[in-house]
């Protein structure tokens, strides 16, 4: 905020962000005082109503993807949280402020909304608000459509990347978008990397669930217009749902972990001798894991062990072995059992690194969207 | 020749679903994407790491694929104990298929 807000004051820009994360009232509060003290005037506003906590647990709902009862963890829950639209952005929008924080939104709402404020889209044209999700899906992440995340060389090249510019949207009263970026920044912006940027994070291209529409990406056209200048257009919509997504954190348990390394001749070998002292071990002073993972990485870490088996040996190999526990303590002993490696183990073993940590999962539900209601608070610097 | 000669891909994730997008360089190279990386096989490629259903979807106006892989990502990226939770490097994977080569013409560089 401290590198924006002079540059949106004086070129009278408005900000919108779900910067505001847990507490998007706090957020604009802390922002509108950064501004007072950079002698600037601004009005920031809030926007919330996306915790819905006491919703969530007092309905019967089920996680989508495993159909696992939410009321059941108990007090394990922490956190539930709506996925918002343009609306409350929109109100926010009206009341004048220079800077408008969310808490959890949508992100092709984050930039939607301000197509909705400026050309008057009304909320059931759900062809312009389904090209208007095509817009905020493709900018929501930044450098992944200007050539970041996109770049194998010898296949596709990409200049500059250490300074990578960041998308330029021009979009029409109608939704048709120019995707650009600064001149002279790094990155390359091409039929290509917008075309994997659109498929991003999709399931059914045809229906792509927004809380303001359903999307229809299945007849996007993508054509280059110039020199990092890509054109998109074609997005389809058809009416939102009568639910929105929640996202619902909960305390799940406890990971631990170690890693080690071997190198040079034999390193493959140890490295499995390694792994099977430490299985043992596990076993032998009764470290109670409910899920326990043996990885080699540089062999099978990624993509199983089917691909490796038709490679070489690698020169060098880092075992890792981690579980899921019910405490801290216990997850602490599967990273010791890899440091006892050093005294213990195969020969030559390095470089052990170990940790253990608490786990907050997120699973979601969908809940029906007139049970959120939203509101807009204005902190004036 | 692997896929990689004659398409490009990017991985997503949502929740325990992955998605892997299968984009041709060059249009004329969309049907044998079509006829070749069938949900079939990709879920054989992928048999170790997905425990759910493949589906595909066809994108004939960009020349591409979206692969859906459920109860790919270990529980999903909040606790997955897999090194790379979210399953980003799936798509470098996915290339690695082979695929034959009707008339040889290379992808240009």
């Amino acid at each position: 905020m401290r590198a924006v807000l002079p540059l949106a004051a004086r070129h009278r820009f408005r900000i919108i962000s779900n910067m505001g994360a847990a507490n998007a009232l706090g957020a604009a509060r802390r922002t509108a005082s950064l501004a007072a003290e950079m002698g600037l005037h601004l009005k920031v506003a809030a926007v919330r109503g996306d915790d819905v906590l006491d919703a969530v647990l007092a309905g019967g709902y089920r996680f989508e993807d495993t159909q696992m009862s939410v009321r059941e963890l108990g007090d394990r829950i922490i956190s539930a949280n709506a996925y918002l639209g343009v609306e409350s952005i929109c109100a926010a929008l009206r009341t004048g402020a220079d800077v408008v924080l969310t808490g959890r939104a949508a992100d092709p709402a984050l930039f939607m909304a301000p197509l909705v404020h400026e050309f008057g889209w009304a909320l059931d044209d759900w062809q312009r608000l389904g090209q208007g999700t095509v817009v905020g899906h493709l900018l929501e992440c930044a450098g992944q459509i200007t050539g970041g995340y996109f770049a194998d060389p010898g296949y596709k090249q990409v200049p500059d990347l250490a300074r990578l510019g960041f998308p330029i949207g021009v979009v029409d009263e109608d939704g048709g978008l120019v995707v650009t970026k600064v001149p002279g920044s790094g990155g390359r912006v091409t039929a290509a990397t917008c075309k994997e940027q659109l498929l991003y994070e999709i399931h059914d291209p045809r229906r792509y669930y927004q809380p303001d529409v359903v999307a229809d990406f299945s007849e996007v056209r993508i054509e280059e217009a110039g020199a990092d200048r890509v054109r998109v257009t074609g997005g389809r919509g058809a009416p939102r749902t009568g639910t929105l997504k929640v996202s619902v954190g909960y305390a799940d348990g406890y990971v631990g972990e170690g890693q080690i390394s071997y190198g040079g001749p034999g390193a493959v070998e140890r490295a499995r001798l390694a792994i099977d002292i430490v299985r043992e071990r596990l076993e032998l002073t009764g470290v109670r894991m409910s899920e326990a993972r043996f990885d080699l990485i540089g062999l099978d870490s990624l993509h199983g062990s089917r691909p490796s088996r038709q490679a070489a040996d690698p020169y060098e190999v880092r075992v890792r072995v981690t579980g899921r526990t019910d405490s801290l303590a216990e997850a602490a002993r599967i990273g010791n059992e890899v440091e006892t490696l050093y005294t213990n183990g195969p020969a030559g073993g390095g470089g052990v690194s170990r940790h253990a940590r608490d786990i907050v999962a997120v699973q979601s539900v969908l809940v029906p969207r007139d049970l959120v209601r939203t509101s807009v608070s204005t902190v004036e610097a | 020749m692997k896929l990689r000669e004659i398409a490009h891909s990017r991985t997503g994730d949502k929740g325990d679903t992955s998605n892997i997008s299968l984009i041709a360089y060059d249009a004329q190279h969309y049907p044998l994407l079509v006829r070749q990386v069938t949900a079939e096989r990709v879920k054989a490629h992928f048999s170790e790491l997905v425990r759910g259903d493949v589906t595909r979807y066809e994108l004939p106006a960009i020349g591409a694929l979206n692969f859906v892989l459920q109860r790919a990502l270990g529980g999903g990226v909040t606790r997955s104990l897999a090194l790379d939770a979210h399953g980003k490097s799936l798509s470098s994977a996915l290339l690695d298929l082979e695929v034959a080569d009707p008339d040889s013409s290379p992808r240009p560089r």
